[in-house]
């Protein structure tokens, strides 16, 4: 299966622990990634707020880019951020004929064009859960993260919004392909409440006081649940939940300690690679004592608390969404 | 109705209202003259409660034409991007598109009160321009000095971890095409100016 | 030159026309330029609907002997009946007049002047020729049948049977659960009043269940309907109850006796259990219990049989079948309800993942005497008495994300909510809206009597319900998040139980059930009336009545209501003894029929059959509606329509592209 790749500027460095591991998992899971040739910045949500034609050309720089490989019209981007200003580039490109001129017209200085549509741009988590499937991913495991409680953590632009045309792959306020994966790896997947709700971007260089508050709740909600470490799939809220733990637990006088992991870190351990190769280590809130917890055996699970005569059942959900 | 064309500036007699000039702003439908005043954008916002105004109230001073007051207001600049509002509101209305468009309309214009937001978005801008690469370190340096210097002592334990882990790029990185981006980006701004 | 004698007469509407139409031109135009396609006369009149206005069509055919008239005025939709009647008191068969329209197709369209009169001039002309072409027709008389079939056994449908019943006519009604009531046998107390739902219902059902002429149908649904208005032969299928009914007496020991215990997702909406052998209810009509059997253990292993051993009368019968019933109705009224939108579909609201979050439905059960907790108001454990109830108006209402449409009655139920809370309990509540909506008799009254209550109305869409606590005050609560519009800041309310009032939306087979009795939906899926002002219990299909919520949501007084005029108009039409239809339908040439049958499965009423002997196919007439389809799908072109054949159409183009006059004009652009 082969894919164009948008790595975004934080997996070049920042974030290099998602990119290694990406790259890491690709080949047991069958993927080809090709990086587009000379990809520049998506602008993130700060060329958007400064200039509309010029924030969309900027994006679309990448996506004519990438429509010039023949070989596949899947762009895949693993960061939530990246992701979606792709796809809204896309989308918005081929539903307004308008923007549509102007930002070919731009293009066109720089010898490109792009038409709204030729390209599908996925999410890594949508590639690796819906290409290649939870089936043979569960065959590939050889170290089952038995023992480990992990709060899968989406974040916000990933499952949102909906595009004309290009729908989100996963339910927007309560997603679960993450869940089914951290599943089907062996680990044991808190029902973690927040999950779709935002690290909050950049706001901690605007406003402190808010920026750490998005950053604590998530945090405090992982720990009320008992999680031994958060499993992301975006840069953005990786750098907040995991470097910026410091800083809000000083700002709150809390003391969280609470790791954050790449899934595709989490992915590749399950496969059984060397967690230096993943470059588990290079965050800042220590995942190894969490990490140190699979294959330990559990207490045997509570006998199962009979329903008291006067409870009232729960509405019956169906079997499968 | 969505009018099409920006033509306010350049045609006396069909002045638009600040409604259609934000509907006009905004790419796509985005649906603002339809809202009911539900309040679901504003009871969904993660910063809802540090904004001065509420999505939902700005949008009613948008229909009152209360120009002034919203670009000045630290809503859009609050705005995390998070489209819990987008993806809520029962009327379809593209919310988090219209707060980048008010964004837009107050660097424009220098409206806005506080420039801690719009300074960080050009710092970052600044480096993609010239590099065609984000720049961290460049861009955490110089909005802290401007903005939050004694900030510097706060994250410097977070600084030194960076630096320690080895995910801190001293230097920027530069794309082999960047003549080319410049010359899309140029052209870009130059259309943006007359529309 | 047609041998005709047609006159013209274009209507000014006041100014509705004539403000945009020049309506003196255009009848000079037609008296002048249509003369040699037989207009003798064209007049204009400021309101040709009026007496004098109809006066002047009829004086022209008795004194100039027309025999074909074209009015030019308003939708045939509104007046065409009025024209047809006009000549047919002035001795000319109805039908060979014609309405065209310039108003709705014209001066409400358009505001150039000079292109609306150009316009207008073409519109008459194709109308000439159309005329020219019509044919004297008569109606058809058909008996009607004085049974009556009523679908569905919620109030609607027993009020409409009662009527009926009343009158001294024959209704079967049939009901797919084993007891009649519907939803309103599910509720508590009914607003405003706060009657006692089961109080007011239950002497409707008994006098329903014990009526002479009501054969009561439980446990049944209809598979089949065939025929047309007055004369439908419908088939009933009855399923098994396993119970004979002619020796139980409802005294309940089955039920006490059944092993099997089952969460019942219908009645209790969930929230409670039954057997695999029960009544929904004790006061269920008729009160002869059914066996479920997907849940009993005899069926599904072959063991048990309790029931049996203890009923006193020997009344199990293990070895029922399903039976069917045929039966001659005249006029049929669907009244099946609504179904309770599911809020699982907003999971932001955590309804299915928070215990203490309910529906509507759930808390009606919570708060009925009968219900699961006898009235007691608990969260899910079944014991703690909650102290702050949060209640959310709109859920899956007014949203374009789920039902785009207000469900009419959830502001009031949530109201009435607020109140037994108060009134039960004494918790704090609070009211989420984003309006409050009271608009019928005594309904604002209600709203004001919940604020001397003490209820906090918050103005705000709420965004979650989530039990992800922030700050120690949060811990173990249920908080609501929310907007309070008024106060423009975003609030966290911690409460013990939310009660979502969710919408209201056609039953999940509604689709299925509209084509097995030939009518439509409108785009949300409720029944398609006649008329949404003027005809709201009547279909386009004639002889089928729809009444209640299965026509849109609205209360209990409006369901009744609507029951009511429903079976009034049956009444009408079985007192007539015959009705006439429409003589518009398509007629088969037997000599161009090739015997392809592709017509036979394109009609929408299913009034084409294929009569093997001759090898052709046949209209039934009196079920066909005159709509058309067969004529265009037609590949041999053998279907032809009296008011629509291809000499009346092709006549009617000619006349508006003007190729009919001498002179051929240019085209007004």
């Amino acid at each position: 299966m082969k894919y164009s790749y948008y790595p975004g500027c934080s997996l070049e460095r920042n974030a290099a622990a998602y990119h290694v591991s990406t790259m890491a998992v690709a080949e047991p899971l069958g993927i080809e990634f090709q990086e587009v040739e000379d990809w520049n910045c998506c602008g993130a949500t700060e060329y958007i707020s400064l200039n509309l034609t010029a924030s969309y050309a900027l994006i679309a720089r990448n996506l004519a880019l990438a429509s010039k490989n023949k070989k596949t019209n899947q762009l895949v981007a693993p960061c939530s951020a990246c992701y979606l200003n792709l796809r809204k580039c896309d989308s918005y490109m081929a539903e307004s004929a308008d923007l549509s001129e102007k930002v070919n017209t731009a293009l066109a200085a720089g010898g490109l064009k792009y038409k709204g549509g030729t390209l599908k741009v996925r999410h890594l988590l949508d590639v690796i859960v819906n290409d290649v499937g939870y089936d043979a991913i569960a065959q590939k495991v050889t170290k089952p993260l038995n023992g480990l409680r992990v709060a899968p953590y989406y974040g916000c632009m990933i499952v949102r919004p909906k595009m004309k045309g290009n729908g989100s792959f996963d339910n927007p306020e309560y997603p679960m392909t993450l869940d089914n994966l951290l599943k089907a790896l062996g680990a044991e997947v808190i029902d973690f409440p927040l999950k779709s709700h935002c690290c909050g971007g950049h706001m901690t260089q605007i406003s402190e006081g808010t920026g750490f508050e998005l950053i604590r709740r998530l945090i405090k909600g992982a720990d009320d649940y008992h999680a031994d470490l958060i499993a992301t799939l975006c840069p953005m809220c990786q750098l907040n939940l995991d470097a910026f733990q410091g800083a809000m637990n000083n700002y709150f006088k809390t003391n969280y300690k609470v790791p954050v992991l790449y899934f595709t870190q989490l992915l590749g351990l399950a496969f059984g690679m060397d967690a230096k190769a993943l470059e588990i280590g290079s965050e800042l809130v220590d995942a190894r004592d969490a990490l140190s917890k699979i294959g330990v055996e559990l207490p045997p699970e509570p006998p199962k608390k009979r329903p008291s005569k006067e409870e009232l059942p729960m509405p019956q959900m169906p079997e499968k969404e | 109705m969505t009018p099409t064309s920006m033509s306010h500036l350049s045609n006396e007699k069909q002045k638009l209202s600040f409604l259609e000039e934000v509907i006009a702003a905004t790419p796509g439908e985005s649906h603002l003259d339809i809202c009911i005043q539900c309040g679901t954008c504003g009871g969904s916002c993660p910063s809802g409660s540090d904004m001065d105004h509420t999505p939902r109230s700005l949008f009613a001073m948008i229909a009152a034409g209360l120009r002034d007051q919203v670009l000045r207001s630290n809503t859009p600049w609050y705005c995390v991007s998070c489209y819990y509002c987008t993806a809520r509101c029962p009327q379809e209305i593209h919310i988090t598109d219209i707060m980048y468009t008010l964004k837009r309309i107050a660097v424009k214009e220098k409206a806005y009160d506080d420039s801690t937001a719009p300074d960080f978005s050009k710092t970052f801008i600044n480096w993609v321009e010239n590099y065609g690469r984000a720049f961290e370190l460049g861009l955490m340096s110089m909005h802290i000095i401007k903005h939050n210097p004694f900030g510097v002592f706060k994250i410097a334990g977070m600084g030194v971890g960076m630096v320690t882990k080895g995910r801190m790029a001293f230097t920027p990185t530069r794309i082999k095409g960047m003549d080319n981006l410049k010359a899309i980006l140029n052209k870009a701004k130059e259309l943006e100016a007359v529309a | 030159m047609s041998k005709e004698k047609i006159g013209v007469y274009v209507c000014h509407c006041g100014s509705n026309i004539a403000g945009t139409v020049d309506v003196e031109e255009v009848a000079k135009w037609a008296a002048e330029k249509l003369a040699d396609r037989g207009v003798v006369v064209a007049r204009d009149y400021k309101f040709m609907c009026s007496s004098p206005g109809q006066e002047l069509i009829e004086k022209d055919i008795k004194e100039m002997g027309l025999t074909r008239v074209v009015v030019a005025a308003c939708s045939p939709h509104l007046h065409e009946k009025t024209f047809r009647t006009a000549c047919q008191r002035a001795g000319l068969n109805p039908y060979l007049s014609e309405l065209v329209s310039i108003r709705e197709q014209v001066s409400w369209v358009h505001t150039d002047r000079k292109e609306a009169t150009e316009k207008s001039k073409a519109v008459i002309s194709g109308g000439v020729e159309r005329v020219i072409w019509q044919e004297p027709l008569t109606p058809l008389k058909v008996p009607i049948h004085p049974n009556t079939l009523v679908v569905g056994g919620g109030i609607a449908g027993i009020q409409a049977a009662l009527e009926i019943a009343d009158a001294g006519y024959h209704v079967y009604l049939v009901e797919r659960e084993p007891s009649i009531g519907g939803h309103m046998a599910q509720f508590d107390k009914t607003f405003p009043t706060l009657d006692c739902s089961a109080c007011i219902l239950t002497p409707k059902m008994v006098q329903a269940g014990n009526h002479p002429n009501i054969t009561l149908l439980t446990w049944s649904e209809v598979t089949q309907v065939s025929g047309y208005v007055g004369n439908f032969q419908v088939t009933i299928r009855q399923k098994p109850r396993y119970v004979n009914t002619d020796l139980c007496t409802g005294c309940g020991v089955c039920q006490e006796k059944c092993p099997k215990k089952v969460v019942d997702t219908v009645y209790e909406a969930g929230l409670g259990y039954r057997k695999a052998v029960y009544t929904p209810f004790p006061q269920a009509v008729p009160n002869f219990p059914v066996i479920d059997r997907e849940n009993c253990t005899f069926f599904q292993k072959g063991t048990c049989k309790a029931c049996e051993k203890f009923c006193p009368t020997g009344a199990i019968d293990f070895s029922q079948t399903e039976e069917y019933l045929q039966v001659d109705i005249g006029n049929i009224i669907l009244t099946t309800g609504y179904d309770l939108f599911d809020p699982r579909r907003i999971p932001q609201y955590g309804y299915g993942r928070l215990a203490n979050v309910f529906t509507s439905l759930e808390f009606e059960r919570l708060t009925n005497a009968a219900g699961p907790t006898g009235g007691k108001v608990v969260l899910r454990d079944g014991v703690t008495t909650p102290k702050s109830v949060a209640i959310v108006h709109c859920v899956g209402s007014r949203d374009k994300n789920y039902n785009s449409y207000c469900s009419a009655i959830c502001c009031m139920q949530s109201l009435k909510f607020a109140h037994l809370v108060h009134e039960r309990v004494g918790a704090e509540v609070y009211n989420m809206y984003i309006d409050i909506r009271t608009p019928a008799k005594g309904y604002d009254e209600f709203y004001q009597r919940l604020l001397e209550e003490g209820t906090h109305f918050i103005r705000g869409r709420v965004a979650e319900v989530t039990d992800a606590a922030r700050a120690p005050g949060e811990e173990g609560k249920l908080i609501v998040q929310v907007e309070d519009t008024l106060v423009g800041k975003q609030r966290r309310i911690p409460v013990d139980m939310v009660i979502l009032s969710a919408g209201l939306q056609p039953r999940s087979d509604a689709k299925e059930v509209a084509r097995l009795f030939g009518i439509s939906c409108s785009a949300d899926g409720w029944y398609l009336e006649r008329h949404p002002k003027l005809d709201p219990v009547a279909t386009m299909t004639d002889g089928v009545f729809i009444a209640g919520c299965v026509q849109g949501p609205k209360d209990i007084p409006a369901s009744v209501a609507q029951g009511a005029a429903a079976a009034a108009r049956i009444l009408g039409r079985i007192q007539m003894k015959e009705i006439e239809l429409e003589p518009i339908r398509a007629s088969i040439n037997e000599d161009k029929c090739s015997g392809c049958r592709i017509c036979n499965d394109l009609c929408p009423f299913n009034a084409i059959s294929f009569d093997e002997e001759r090898m052709i196919s046949e209209v039934n007439p009196a079920l066909c509606q005159g709509c058309g389809t067969c004529v265009a799908a037609c590949p041999a072109g053998a279907i032809s329509g009296t008011g629509f054949s291809n000499e009346q159409i092709l006549g009617q183009l000619e006349g508006l592209l003007l190729l009919n006059i001498k002179q051929h004009e240019p085209a007004a652009s």
